[in-house]
């Protein structure tokens, strides 16, 4: 038997690797649909001679969140008004929230709708007599621009044939933007502070997964839309199935991680989002709820949320609790409540649903609806499909668990944590709201200088989903034209030498060159870890002291500082962490991205005395909402330069009335 | 949900120009071991089964098997993407054969209008450029708090 020290996987990292610098005007890290917005609109206010660069960690044609595709778009504002969509965003976040960011979004999100439509999305229509269309026989009625009517499921969503979304809608990013423009397989792991302008931002390094390349990218302005952060809590599968993350797999926290690490204020980091979806599978309930009509049953086949205790327990939680539309959290609460009383499964009652709409429906009309339950799946989780053929289960037939998955933590869905950003610059945002440079504002800059941001890295919002995440990067990349052009003359400086980044960067290739010698077996060394390994240790440590599923999501002023000791200890093991080839390289880097992000979180559950989110998470030594004191958002920063962290209020201002 | 290459079907794409499956995947897991000439999934227990790797593949060589944690063995589900529409078989355990068909785009592929022409003028505005360019008036809070 051959001893199995050697190298994994197949692109072998090397000591000294290349390194490629660069320099552009504008820099845009992530490659999703917040990058993608920002990548079609950015050359259309950039000057001729000015440069534009994308990098993104994956290939855009299927990159970010959508990269499986979405068989709904989620944020349609159409006959609503952005005023109601503040008023649905504040309800079920709880009540603070940043409503200048999101009725600014709420203005320009159907824009990008419509440019989907036009590149070949196909959207369902409603026909003359009420009926749904799917995409391609809806088109005969027209666009969505021209006022055709959107099959709704609820009151924001529309519904799509969306396997090819991000297919679409990266190409029209690539066309704007330009090929040459874009640097594909190329993972930013670290950004570039201005050596002579404080806080001001000015480039990023990070390395090809293809090649051993070190790049070195000076820009005078930057975005940073990485998606949100996922498998920093143990998921309730630990084998294979930890790759079927509710939230894409890959989104490693690096949009929090870059910001947070030069200074960028976060908010509201103690915000997260466990969602009930079908049990293992991950597949979404939405269109079963909406669309179907169906109802969640719990163990005694009781239709528990519109039993008289699940009313009282609401009430609790009024004015949020009592709304038309019950906070996503709060419905969480209610099923752990059930669950926790011995009451579970919580199961999905299919059948009933099925059987209630062929009341009404023709076979050839049965036949299409058990097509579009099956599409749901198919079109953006098509592991969930697999998993009902493997388990014979026919939805007509035969009723599917639901369960709340691990938690995440990201600010485009049901969540609400990332960077503080200045709002838009109109006359009705509060100036505590607004701010730039030199008496000038910058929609969506973050508290660094020149660094801005998009989709789940904007916090105090939420609910932009997939269309919101394309037009807030719209909107982020005109405000970066903006600085960039009132910034013509500033030269970017970084006061790091190139071997300092490459160190930096290719430490772990380092250390795994300096002691994987030293056993038989490469991946058991007492000098360093493995990235896999060090993921596992970060999950478990969160999972039973950071309120995860282990403890039904609750955890409390005791547990919190057990966990945060752990990190720390995990933060410093986090220096030995060994890659023997590019793809554990970025692993590691993905680690420590998590370990940064993950810590952020538990540093605000520990900051916030309430339970602001029940169902999301508890702080069990402070349960309940105190309106007097917590009625705020919570801001944190990292100082770069003493390495410190502050954690502080910032007062939550009401702009659209109820 | 983890990846699988079937062995006879890989041919590594030799005659392309790029191994199509690790051109696509989001998360990094399928190479190419460039002395066999065939591709695999190198982290199986991060594969998402998002099926970029499957659906991209010129000889339907990728296929997926079910997350061994939660997963029975004996059913499949196959995409055939085409330029218009997808095709999926999805096969039970029990031997039900169950096919659908979803359209995936309306335009063909390539063919995606990205204004490339289109200049934005006023620059602190708060329009975009699609909706300065139609003089969309931008709405403002119908009332304040």
């Amino acid at each position: 038997m051959a001893v199995p020290n050697k190298p994994k996987h197949e692109r072998v990292a090397v000591r000294d690797p290349e390194v490629e610098e660069r320099e552009v005007d504008v820099l845009i890290v992530g490659g999703g649909m917040a990058a993608c917005g920002a990548a079609f609109e950015v050359k259309k206010w950039l000057p001729e001679d000015a440069s534009v660069l994308l990098v993104d960690k994956a290939a855009l044609e299927r990159s970010g969140a959508v990269a499986q595709g979405l068989s709904a778009i989620n944020t349609y504002i159409g006959k609503n008004s952005p005023d109601d969509y503040v008023r649905m965003v504040r309800n079920d976040l709880m009540g603070i929230v940043r409503e200048d960011l999101i009725f600014d979004l709420g203005c320009h999100v159907d824009d990008s709708v419509y440019l989907f439509e036009e590149w070949g999305l196909p959207i369902w229509k409603q026909s003359e007599d009420g009926k749904n269309m799917d995409g391609k026989r809806g088109e005969k009625m027209g666009t969505l621009k021209s006022g055709a009517q959107p099959v709704r499921t609820g009151k924001w969503q529309i519904m799509i044939n969306g396997e090819s979304y991000k297919r679409v809608v990266a190409e029209a990013a690539k066309l704007a933007i330009g090929d040459e423009n874009i640097l594909e397989r190329v993972f930013i792991v670290e950004l570039l502070l201005d050596a002579n302008v404080e806080n001001q931002i000015a480039g990023a390094v990070g390395f090809s997964v293809r090649e051993n390349k070190v790049y070195i990218i000076k820009c005078k302005t930057m975005m940073v839309a990485c998606g949100g952060a996922v498998n920093i809590y143990q998921p309730r599968s630990i084998g294979e199935g930890k790759g079927r993350a509710w939230y894409p797999v890959w989104n490693a926290g690096s949009t929090y991680y870059l910001s947070m690490k030069v200074g960028a204020e976060l908010s509201m980091m103690e915000n997260r989002f466990t969602p009930s979806r079908f049990k293992d599978g991950y597949g979404p309930v939405g269109a079963w709820f909406l669309l179907f009509k169906a109802k969640a049953l719990n163990g005694l086949g009781e239709d528990y949320v519109a039993s008289d205790a699940a009313k009282a327990e609401l009430e609790k939680y009024a004015p949020y609790g009592t709304a038309a539309i019950t906070p996503t959290c709060l419905r969480n609460h209610l099923m752990l409540f059930e669950m926790k009383e011995g009451r579970g499964p919580i199961m999905m009652d299919t059948v009933s649903a099925m059987a209630q709409l062929g009341k009404t429906m023709d076979k050839r009309e049965m036949k299409h609806l058990e097509s579009e339950a099956w599409e749901d799946f198919l079109d953006m989780t098509c592991g969930q499909a697999n998993l009902w053929c493997a388990t014979n289960t026919e939805p007509e037939k035969k009723n599917s668990e639901v369960m709340p998955t691990e938690p995440y933590l990201l600010g485009s869905h049901s969540g609400c944590c990332g960077m503080w950003c200045s709002g838009p610059d109109y006359d009705w945002v509060p100036d505590a709201y607004k701010w730039g440079d030199t008496g000038k504002v910058y929609n969506r800059m973050t508290t660094v200088k020149g660094l801005f941001t998009a989709g789940d890295g904007v916090g105090c919002s939420g609910h932009k989903f997939s269309s919101g995440s394309h037009g807030e990067g719209r909107i982020a990349a005109k405000s970066m034209v903006k600085y960039y052009v009132d910034h013509k003359d500033f030269s970017p400086t970084i006061s790091q030498s190139t071997q300092e980044i490459v160190d930096l960067v290719y430490k772990p290739v380092k250390i795994y060159f300096e002691h994987s010698g030293y056993t038989t077996a490469a991946d058991i060394n007492p000098e360093y870890l493995k990235p896999d390994q060090m993921t596992t240790r970060l999950m478990k440590a969160t999972n039973e002291y950071g309120g995860g599923t282990a403890t039904y999501y609750q955890t409390n002023n005791a547990n919190l500082e057990i966990g945060m000791d752990l990190l720390q200890v995990i933060r410093e093991d986090c220096e030995k962490l060994a890659a023997s080839s590019l793809h554990e390289l970025m692993r590691c880097w993905e680690i420590i991205h998590r370990v940064w992000t993950v810590e952020s979180h538990l540093r605000h559950i520990q900051y916030r005395k309430e339970t602001r989110y029940p169902g999301f998470y508890y702080q069990s030594d402070f349960p309940g909402q105190d309106d007097e004191n917590w009625f705020c958002f919570t801001n944190s920063k990292y100082d770069p330069k003493a390495g410190s962290w502050d954690i502080f209020k910032k007062d939550y201002i009401k702009i659209i009335p109820d | 949900m983890p990846s699988f290459v079937i062995n006879e079907k890989c041919d590594g794409c030799k005659g392309g120009d790029k191994t199509a499956c690790e051109y696509i995947c989001p998360n990094d897991l399928m190479v190419l071991d460039p002395t066999a000439m065939k591709a695999y999934n190198q982290e199986p227990d991060q594969c998402w089964e998002c099926f970029s790797c499957v659906k991209i593949c010129p000889t339907q060589a990728v296929e997926v098997r079910g997350y061994a944690d939660f997963v029975p063995l004996g059913s499949s589900i196959m995409p055939m993407l085409g330029t218009e529409d997808v095709m999926w078989t999805c096969k039970f355990r029990n031997g039900l054969i169950k096919r659908f068909k979803f359209p995936i785009r309306t335009t063909p592929e390539g063919t995606a209008n990205a204004y490339k022409d289109l200049k934005g003028q006023d620059l602190s505005s708060g329009q975009l450029s699609t909706e300065e360019s139609e003089g969309k008036a931008l709405p403002k809070p119908q009332a304040l708090a």
